[in-house]
């Protein structure tokens, strides 16, 4: 009755519970994979009494560092709270010598301790573990995160769960794309705070390091906008329960900034709007049955200046709400059967000499937001088809690449056109099959289109989706991760690594520290965790 | 039971709007709250305000249980907090305390069977009616009763106030299927204790009545025998955090008890046996490679006595350990290239006259297995496999279909029943295998007895079950994998079929279910885009 009978592709990879260390990968649970590393077969005890994290002497960040001596006290629990809850470490094997202490060096002047993480933000690291002594050196605040995510906790588990320990070894290590994110969609099921912190979290250590908030959408509202109360009192699935409040916003993005994760809100239009309408009066396209209004909207109303006003207002209060440099201003499936269907349009589409091309309206309404956008000193994200349809763009605009069929030849245009482009379309975890999916998410190769070096420099990472038509927060977590965690290790590792067997090993691995910390992450194969 | 033994029902009866409810799914939520579909339910407009403070349970003075029925008075402390969600602090009222109207839910059971397990031929029957202030529930047994306790709970609803309430209704109730089970697989993952106890509670909110308990398989053997502690300390994944003790099988059993649920253990054999051979040296077929053997092994060697002395200690066990008067034996996917391999099976092949037929010696020792259960006084369940090498087993042994095309699954029914053997269907309802979207509808719209045959052949489908199988689920993943998908086959198999056969109208009645076991903390994951009162608060 087993399942065995169908295909399971799990059976082509010699990966098998007879024999659970077949293929134990030579990195223990690293993951993603570091750029440069070196473990050596020496090995030093950690102990959870005398081992500290230090700032370096010579570093430009001390004790007034917030955001990382947080991190200390964050990364210290994880690594010693099992071993302390058990009580003494048992001294099992003769270790070469204890490691007292983790230094963390900042090395150029500015750390960046108190700004926001940004696209540029230097990300490298090099980790040197010694006795008595590791070095972590970082240029800035972001790339010491990033060590010690690493290093760390990951390399202890090459040798016990029971005593911690390390091995000798030396990390060079930097991201292959500078952005790395995940989008969750608020709208179609509202994500409780909580979900949403847990899942940051589960990011950093994954060291994702942009969280796409696609916030708003057709179902509901529940951003609460200072300037606009009523969108969220209207449009959210209830005005109390399920809405974000500005400390609610607040509270996100200083919980991923201090694990170096940028937030990007996505407010979605013209489509993708139909809950803005409710606390909205006129925003959206009245469509009509024939002559006469029919009572349903559709896509944003492009045609009066009140929208324009609106939107202005809008986004400036979303330009001072969240910190990061961009916006993600949606622009994709736009349906043209409302708007086709009102006369004022209509008339509108005649005086601007558009014909019957409303691909040009859309770019039109498009056009005067990204205008408006400009003004505010942001930079914009947009989805494919803003680019498709030929609107002027200013040249730092990230396009968004979403769809599923010709994603090189997409690739390969907007790249061609000049503009930093981002990849999804391999990456929509709410497409959920039966057996190791994963496997397909880490395969995906952004860089496979055909293209010139300075072409595909343009590319500057991806993002996983996990859309919420199917997913809130009873099912969210376990269905991100660790399938979410082979998209980490694309966008951040070396192109060549590829090896599915090393993968599963560091990944089973991977997935188990996962759960033991708290997140279900769900299991990739038969098998077992020291901690269900 | 007599509907002029529920009190007061000809005055309720004038103000019933009386209508079918195939036609109701849209027009009053209250109506529909009821999961899986009552065989008959009715309701008023009128409703009745509840008071926390002012409800109890009781015993009608003519029910044989009693105050003391132990099982029944552990579901009204259970329900309590069920039907109350917001009234934590508080346990239901003493029987004998004084209130002015309290509403009163009065119970009625013909034969209290209280301290007894519930087994293949329990009554699950019951009438409910809400009228005049009270509620009456009558059962024959005390199963029927907390299948009755579970549609009355969820017969009471909460205004946007926090004020509950109960309409009119009248529900006479029974299940279409005696079987409807869910497997559960405890070796390709484990599952800690609590998981399979929220199981359990799931399991009851949608009217389950078996946990057929895939206990041990290839990977891992986290059953702990007292006989045999071996094949657990060798064989599960770890021998002390990843196994089942007595005590924890025990736990199992006594809350599935509660609830009404027969535990069902399944020892599969011969094939998915590997975690065996670590504990119980000499039980597998040692595979050979030429003429030496190849140092793996593999199903139960049929050959040797000594592996039927063995089986029978084992099952005398597990018989004692698990009351049920059924036990589940495997039997399914029986590898034959191992035994082909082994020079001393092949002897044995010779000596009993097999040929090169392998079929019949894995008959031989299915035939030997059921008949060792037999002994025991129990009565084996097999996978359809042992059917189909036509094996000479007994008659009341229960055939479990699980496999093939939707043609060759009918096919099977039609075979099977025809030779007179009862069955199971599992096939259609492998919810371990995901896909994206609604798949629930699949698993709701499945005909168990669209097959050919007589009437009486169709009987001889006792019910369903529900697989999740553990290669891709543990502790993480499980439960908003399986409900609400498992709700729907929980409907096909306990509600009419004519009532219950439009995804459309089920789907509000779904959603609404699916928030409900929400409320009650069963993490079930969403059918579509929307949002429930009370979201699920963890992570």
């Amino acid at each position: 009755m087993q399942s065995c009978q169908l295909s399971v592709d799990w059976q082509h990879h010699s990966i098998s519970y007879e024999e659970p260390t077949l293929g134990d990968s030579p990195y223990g649970s690293l993951w993603p994979l570091p750029q440069k590393v070196k473990i050596s077969t020496v090995v030093f005890k950690l102990s959870g009494a005398s081992f500290h994290i230090f700032d370096a002497k010579e570093s430009s960040s001390g004790a007034s560092c917030r955001l990382l001596q947080n991190a200390y006290r964050r990364y210290d629990e994880y690594i010693f709270t099992s071993s302390r809850k058990q009580g003494q470490n048992k001294s099992k094997k003769a270790l070469a010598s204890d490691m007292s202490e983790l230094q963390v060096w900042i090395t150029s002047a500015d750390s960046e301790c108190d700004s926001y993480p940004s696209v540029t933000s230097d990300e490298s690291y090099k980790l040197s573990v010694d006795s008595p002594v590791a070095v972590l050196k970082a240029p800035k605040v972001w790339g010491a995160l990033r060590g010690r995510g690493h290093g760390f906790y990951s390399t202890h588990c090459l040798y016990s769960d029971e005593e911690k320990s390390i091995n000798r070894t030396d990390i060079h290590d930097f991201p292959r794309f500078a952005h790395r994110g995940l989008l969750l969609d608020t709208s179609r099921h509202f994500l409780p705070i909580k979900v949403i912190l847990a899942n940051l979290e589960a990011m950093a250590w994954n060291k994702f390091n942009v969280f796409h908030w696609h916030i708003v959408d057709d179902p509901s509202f529940p951003y609460l906008s200072r300037t606009f109360p009523q969108l969220s009192q209207h449009g959210a699935y209830h005005p109390y329960t399920h809405v974000y409040t500005p400390s609610d916003v607040k509270m996100i993005i200083e919980f991923a900034r201090l694990r170096g994760i940028r937030v990007v809100p996505e407010f979605d239009t013209p489509g993708h709007t139909q809950s803005w309408g409710k606390g909205q009066k006129d925003l959206l396209t009245p469509c009509y049955s024939g002559a006469s209004p029919s009572g349903s909207f559709g896509p944003v109303n492009p045609m009066l200046n009140t929208t324009y006003d609106f939107m202005s207002m809008f986004f400036k209060e979303v330009n001072t709400v969240f910190p990061d440099a961009y916006v993600h201003l949606g622009g994709d499936e736009v349906d043209f059967s409302c708007w086709k269907s009102n006369p004022d349009i209509q008339k509108f589409m005649e005086q601007q000499g558009f014909g019957m091309d409303y691909s040009k309206l859309e770019s039109f309404y498009i056009q005067r937001l990204l205008d408006i956008i400009t003004t505010t000193n942001k930079g914009y994200m947009i989805w494919q088809e803003v680019f498709d349809n030929g609107v002027k763009l200013k040249s730092d605009t990230v396009v968004h690449v979403w769809m599923g069929n010709k994603v090189e030849e997409e690739l390969q245009k907007v790249t061609e056109a000049g503009f930093t482009t981002i990849l999804s379309a391999p990456w929509y975890l709410d497409y959920i099959s039966y057996g190791q999916d994963w496997q397909k998410f880490y395969r995906a190769e952004p860089l496979s289109f055909k293209g010139t070096d300075a072409q595909k420099k343009l590319v500057i990472g991806g993002e996983a989706c996990l859309w919420g038509e199917y997913v809130d927060a009873t099912n969210l977590t376990p269905r991100l991760w660790p399938r979410a965690s082979a998209v980490g290790e694309r966008l951040w590792s070396d192109r060549d690594v590829r090896d599915l067997n090393d993968a599963y090993s560091r990944l089973a691995k991977h997935r188990c520290r996962m759960v033991q910390r708290g997140i279900p992450a769900e299991p990739l194969f038969t098998g077992y965790c020291a901690h269900e | 039971m007599e509907e002029k033994t529920i009190s007061n029902s000809r005055r309720c009866y004038k103000q019933w709007l009386w209508f079918m409810v195939l036609f109701m799914s849209f027009s009053v939520i209250y109506v529909d709250a009821v999961w899986p579909m009552p065989q008959m339910i009715s309701s008023s407009m009128a409703r009745y305000t509840l008071n926390p403070r002012e409800f109890i349970f009781q015993y009608s003075s003519g029910s044989s249980a009693q105050p003391g029925c132990s099982l029944l008075d552990s579901a009204f402390e259970r329900y309590f907090p069920l039907i109350f969600t917001d009234y934590r602090a508080a346990r239901p009222r003493q029987h004998d305390e004084w209130f002015r109207f309290p509403f009163t839910v009065v119970v009625h059971v013909e034969r209290a069977e209280c301290e007894g397990y519930p087994d293949a031929d329990s009554s699950e029957s019951y009438k409910l009616s809400v009228c005049s202030g009270q509620a009456a529930l009558r059962a024959e047994t005390v199963w029927g009763a907390l299948r009755g306790l579970e549609s009355f709970s969820q017969l009471v609803y909460q205004d946007d106030f926090g004020e509950y309430f109960v309409n009119e209704t009248k529900i006479e109730d029974f299940p279409r299927f005696q079987f409807r089970g869910i497997l559960l697989d405890t070796s390709r993952h484990y599952l800690p204790l609590h998981a399979i106890l929220k199981t359990l509670d799931a399991m009851s909110y949608n009217k389950f009545n078996v946990f057929h308990w895939h206990i041990v398989d290839d990977p891992s053997f986290p059953y702990q025998s007292s006989t045999f502690p071996d094949l657990s300390s060798k064989g599960a994944f770890h021998p002390s955090t990843h196994v089942y003790t007595q005590i924890d099988v025990k736990r199992v059993i006594a809350h599935a008890r509660l609830r009404g649920i027969r535990v069902l253990a399944e020892f599969d054999s011969p094939g998915h046996t590997q975690s065996w051979g670590k504990g119980q040296p000499g039980l597998l077929t040692p595979c050979y490679k030429g003429t030496v053997p190849s140092g793996t092994f593999g199903p139960v060697n049929p050959a040797n006595s000594s592996s039927y002395q063995f089986m029978t200690r084992l099952f005398k066990e597990v018989t004692s350990v698990f009351p049920d008067s059924y036990v589940h034996l495997g039997g399914d996917e029986v590898d034959f290239t191992c035994w082909k391999s082994n020079p001393d099976v092949r002897g044995f092949m010779l000596k009993m006259g097999f040929g090169t037929d392998y079929t019949k010696l894995e008959s031989y020792y299915m035939e030997n297995m059921v008949n060792i259960t037999k002994g025991l006084n129990k009565t084996a369940i097999v996978w359809q496999d042992v059917f189909d090498y036509h094996e000479k087993i007994p008659v009341d042994t229960v055939l479990h279909i699980w496999k093939g095309s939707p043609g060759q699954i009918q096919q099977e029914l039609s075979s099977i029943t025809l030779a007179g053997y009862r069955v199971i269907l599992a096939a259609p309802w492998y919810i371990n295998h995901i896909d994206y979207g609604q798949d629930w509808e699949k698993y709701y719209t499945i005909q168990p007895l669209n097959f050919t045959g007589t009437e009486q052949q169709k009987k001889l489908v006792i019910g369903g079950e529900v697989c999740m199988w553990g290669e891709y689920v543990d502790a993480t993943n499980l439960s908003p994998r399986l409900w609400p998908r498992a709700s729907a086959a929980g409907e096909r198999l306990w509600s009419d079929e004519r009532m219950t056969s439009s995804v459309i109208d089920a789907f509000p009645r779904l959603v609404d279910f699916r928030c409900r076991l929400l409320r009650r903390g069963i993490q079930a994951e969403p059918l579509f885009v929307g949002h429930c009162r009370h979201e699920y608060q963890g992570i």
